[in-house]
């Protein structure tokens, strides 16, 4: 490609169609004025949030369903800080992403000028890496490497911070086919010896488990996961960020671990030989739940070397990408018999299930409904989990046996599930995708029915509706003598009238009985659809 | 326990408060930091001296490492390091006083680098350990000022950290 004579302007949009983004989500603004300009012209769907942070979370939801870096696209000042929760609940899940912010002229920078901010110093703890352009000439660069960089490795949130002088800058653009950045190099082939230790591990080991953690999805390694656990007889257990990467009704599926998980898997953690963590960074709230380890084998299979023994001491540790790893450990292993081991894992699995609690009148037990609505889910479901005791009800007991869970795991950010359900959407068109949050996370939220209107992109929507800040009620019950404070939510709206004033149908589930008559309808509408459901306010996370 | 860290960086704007950000926010306490160019002028070198644990201490190596701007980073051991610090001492001298400063400066191979009716400054490129000794010895003179550059450290022998 020769170079061609535009502005720095036209250049960023041809970045983006040489990327191969046909979708950004974001939200204008004088700054970022002539970006947009070039929008118009470079024929890339722009889909107009109705808050900036939620342009971030719909490119989270659409880069998690593609697997590639996705864009949104704010203002200066005002419009690049609302980014910022987005960026961070991003960087904290590895989500691949590239945010463009429009800048003050540079020659205004550092002058607190109308709509100024330091975006790029107020988002570094939360960025893998940040841009300030001061140069046009620069641009094709560092669009070039921002993608590069937000894709490869631990894949992770980049920043282009763009001032206005810049983009009006008359460049030579010619799009780099290369990227060389020498401080830059992740490995991803996974150390040959390393590999071999753990198989041999593996091979010795008469209780081994895989937990299996969200990288396997950056990876694009859940098969190759599956195909270790069938061939080795091997259980695994899962992180929150993990769920889905394993059918539920599969007979080697334990659940997932944690604070919040099932007694079958944080069992199975405390009592296996081998721990084999895949793409997990076991964070404090998957950790809590291990409290003997110390006598088992720990491999610990990871992109990112700093995440190895950060949380957990390791035996075993490979650093790469688990795809080159998981093929690599896969030549090594035969077919191991640990029928003993599966047989007192399915045990306490059977014996975990406790009898359905029976709600007062006029409630629904939020997991039935939830199990319930697993079980009448198509192929390819993509459910997008908010934040709070819905998150935790969704995630133990959804049940998917082929589709993808999103959730915030590790910022735990409230008002993820709808913005990330309109860009998961966008990505899949054709997959059923539904949003379920409380009623506290879908009031952060629900001006993005807006957006799906506007767009004709059609998720839908399940409101757990408690009154209440449900899990900050439970710890001021459980922990601060039942003295409740800031946690009713008197005062919402009805949300089925709301629905309708965005023109969603929407129906009420008062009783258990009228649950799946909802759900068919839900899952029966061509467009967007809502539940609301209605929960006892004392309703417990866990059972 | 104290740890000398080496990192190379690419020389842009902002790189060091990526560095320094990181420390503060994983809770790393910095000794001291010194940065400068080197003979690349693409590329600066930081010297840190941090305290912390053995953990600590990967765990500031590998953060470092993630940092796209950070090209290379090695920490030392203290008997493998070429340690120098600079300082700049501005103490209360009479002129009666000056002689036995000066025999005093003589005996560490300080500088005297600015004198006046009743002040005297002094250099002193030297060890840490040195250079407080030195700082204690000048004390009883009244010290006015204070200036130290932070450790700078070069591993000794043949061997160089490059590229």
């Amino acid at each position: 490609m020769a170079a061609e004579k535009m502005t720095a302007a036209q250049a960023m949009a041809m970045a983006l169609k040489a990327e191969g983004i046909t979708t950004v989500f974001g939200y204008p603004g004088a700054a970022i004025c002539p970006f947009y300009d070039e929008l118009y012209n470079a024929g890339i769907r722009h889909v107009l949030v109705r808050h900036e942070v939620n342009a971030g979370h719909a490119a989270s939801g659409y880069a998690r369903m593609t697997g590639k870096p996705a864009v949104a696209v704010a203002t200066s000042g005002p419009g690049a800080t609302n980014l910022i929760t987005a960026i961070a609940t991003a960087y904290m899940d590895s989500i691949p992403m590239v945010l463009i912010t429009g800048q003050v002229s540079s020659e205004m920078i550092g002058r607190d000028v109308f709509q100024e901010a330091d975006i790029t110093g107020a988002a570094e703890p939360f960025v893998k890496h940040s841009y300030l352009v001061k140069d046009a000439d620069d641009i094709a660069v560092v669009f070039k490497n921002a993608f590069y960089i937000a894709g490869s490795g631990r894949p992770g949130p980049v920043l282009i911070d763009v001032p206005f002088d810049i983009q009006k800058t008359e460049i030579e653009f010619e799009y780099p086919e290369t990227v060389n950045i020498r401080s830059y190099k992740p490995s991803v082939e996974g150390n040959k010896l390393q590999i071999k230790r753990a198989a041999a591990a593996i091979a010795k080991s008469e209780r081994p488990l895989i937990c299996a953690g969200g990288g396997l999805f950056t990876a694009n390694a859940v098969g190759l996961m599956r195909e270790l656990a069938e061939r080795a007889n091997i259980p695994v257990v899962n992180t929150m960020m993990g769920l889905s990467s394993m059918p539920a009704s599969h007979p080697l599926f334990y659940g997932m671990i944690g604070m919040h998980g099932c007694r079958a898997a944080n069992y199975a953690i405390n009592h296996c030989d081998l721990l084999i963590l895949l793409g997990a960074r076991v964070g404090d709230r998957a950790v809590t739940a291990i409290n003997r380890l110390e006598g088992a084998t720990v491999i610990h299979i990871d992109v990112d070397p700093a995440e190895i023994g950060k949380n957990l001491s390791v035996n075993i540790p490979v650093v790469g990408d688990l795809k080159n790893i998981l093929a690599g450990l896969l030549t090594q292993i035969e077919n191991y018999d640990h029928y003993e081991w599966l047989q007192q894992l399915t045990g306490e699995k059977e014996s975990q299930d406790k009898p359905t609690v029976r709600p007062k009148d006029g409630c629904v037990n939020p997991k039935e409904f939830i199990r319930m609505l697993g079980k009448s889910l198509p192929d390819g479901t993509v459910i997008c989990a908010d934040v709070g005791q819905n998150q935790i009800w969704t995630c133990a007991n959804i049940n998917l046996e082929n589709g993808r869970l999103l959730t915030s795991g590790g910022m735990g950010t409230m008002g993820y599930s709808v913005p990330a359900s309109v860009g998961a959407k966008a990505a899949s068109p054709n997959s059923e995708v539904i949003a379920i949050c409380g009623d506290g996370s879908f009031q952060m939220e629900f001006m993005e029915l807006a957006t799906m209107r506007q767009h004709g992109i059609f998720s839908k929507i399940i409101v757990m509706v408690n009154n209440r800040l449900g899990m900050v009620r439970e710890v001021q019950t459980n922990m601060y003598g039942d003295r409740q404070i800031a946690v009713a939510l008197d005062g919402s709206p009805d949300f089925i009238k709301l629905a309708e004033a965005y023109g969603i149908p929407a129906s009420r589930v008062t009783d258990i009985s009228q649950a799946q008559q909802a759900i068919d309808a839900l899952l029966a509408a061509k467009e967007s659809y809502l539940i609301e459901v209605t929960v006892d306010e004392n309703e417990k996370t866990i059972l | 326990m104290k740890h000398t860290i080496s990192v190379l960086v690419e020389n842009h704007a902002g790189v060091l408060a990526r560095v320094a950000g990181l420390f503060a926010r994983r809770g790393f306490n910095i000794d001291s930091l010194a940065v400068g160019v080197t003979d690349d002028e693409k590329i600066s070198r930081i010297t840190i001296i941090a305290d912390g644990t053995d953990y600590t201490l990967e765990q500031i190596e590998k953060q470092l490492n993630k940092l796209i701007d950070v090209i290379k980073v090695r920490h030392f051991e203290n008997h493998e390091l070429l340690t120098r610090e600079l300082v700049l001492i501005k103490i209360a001298c009479q002129p009666s006083q000056r002689a036995e400063v000066i025999a005093l400066a003589e005996i560490v191979k300080a500088k005297i680098s600015d004198i006046t009716a009743n002040t005297m400054t002094l250099e002193l490129s030297d060890s840490v350990d040195r250079i407080k000794n030195f700082e204690e010895l000048l004390r009883p003179y009244g010290i006015k000022e204070v200036v130290r550059t932070g450790s700078i450290a070069m591993q000794k022998g043949g061997v160089s950290m490059k590229l």
